[in-house]
């Protein structure tokens, strides 16, 4: 369960690859997962350091929206905090947009890029 | 300000508690009625196509020139100012929306209470949000940077930044006792 009450009115999004707006969820549009998971995690989300967000926030906003266990959230907070920014998801573009817009809803400095 | 800084707690039922006085009240109801008005999407446009705002698209959302609006709203990728703005579009208005429905959230609740406010975990995630807006709002006001800390705390009292740093400190030690009660165990 991804959904936070902060993003629950951020339902509409606009399909990059389809350039149409989509309104409900895609993951029937998906092909089967097996195939996804090796070959097209092609977007990554970056979330970067910055001077204001709590440490102990930025761990919990990881375990509470990813639903990342607390080592993995810590140690993706510490790398955002001690390297200036992580990794924090891989999937479609689709996907990475929603991530991002979920950090920004919880105040943190998101962003995406392709993963060349 | 009382003299013990008073953060929130967890009671033995669940509920998230916090403790203030009528002068900490005032200064919260003000932070939270700013962060309202500073986050509502720009309603008084009449022209605006009522479909699109319906559907939560933006028709005319420019990256904020405001640097605190654009910390709170910052371009999705940082090398395509295009796609920014598409994405901008497409999430701005939503992201405005469940801001200030957060912020008002908190709000109510704490209008709704004397001095000890009672939240239940609901509440108590859309204060988190608000707190951490409102941080960042000031920390874009007051350029805070990883190593200024010392040098804004230590401002003479005439300092117009010194009486914000003193909020923001405040603000800082109520995420971190907020985050501290809703922490996943």
């Amino acid at each position: 369960m991804k959904s936070t009450t902060l993003m629950s009115s951020v339902t509409t999004r606009f399909d990059h690859d389809r350039r149409v707006l989509v309104t409900a969820p895609v993951e029937l549009d998906r092909p089967e997962a097996e195939e996804v998971v090796a070959t097209q995690r092609p977007w990554i989300t970056i979330v970067w350091n910055d001077p204001v967000n709590l440490m102990n926030y930025v761990t919990y906003v990881f375990m509470t929206y990813f639903c990342y266990p607390r080592e993995k959230a810590e140690q993706l907070m510490m790398q955002v905090h001690q390297e200036g920014r992580a990794v924090v998801s891989s999937g479609s573009r689709e996907e990475m947009e929603r991530d991002v817009a979920a950090m920004h809803s919880y105040g943190l400095w998101a962003t995406l890029m392709k993963d060349d | 300000m009382s003299e013990v800084v008073r953060g929130f707690t967890r009671t033995l039922t669940g509920r998230i508690v916090l403790r203030v006085d009528i002068v900490e009240k005032g200064l919260l109801a003000t932070l939270l009625e700013q962060l309202i008005e500073f986050v509502s999407p720009e309603s008084a446009d009449s022209d605006a196509d009522p479909l699109a705002a319906i559907v939560g698209i933006a028709e005319d959302a420019q990256r904020p020139e405001d640097p605190a609006l654009a910390r709170l709203f910052p371009d999705a990728y940082p090398d395509d100012p295009e796609a920014s703005a598409d994405f901008r579009r497409y999430t701005e208005r939503g992201l405005r929306e469940a801001k200030a429905a957060a912020a008002t959230t908190a709000l109510n609740s704490l209008e709704e209470s004397g001095e000890k406010i009672t939240l239940t975990v609901d509440q108590a995630q859309a204060w988190l949000g608000a707190l951490a807006d409102i941080r960042l709002a000031l920390g874009s006001r007051l350029e805070i940077t990883e190593d200024n800390h010392e040098e804004l705390a230590n401002l003479p009292d005439e300092d117009p930044r010194s009486g914000m740093f003193h909020l923001y400190d405040w603000l800082t030690y109520l995420t971190e006792t907020l985050v501290r009660c809703l922490m996943p165990r």
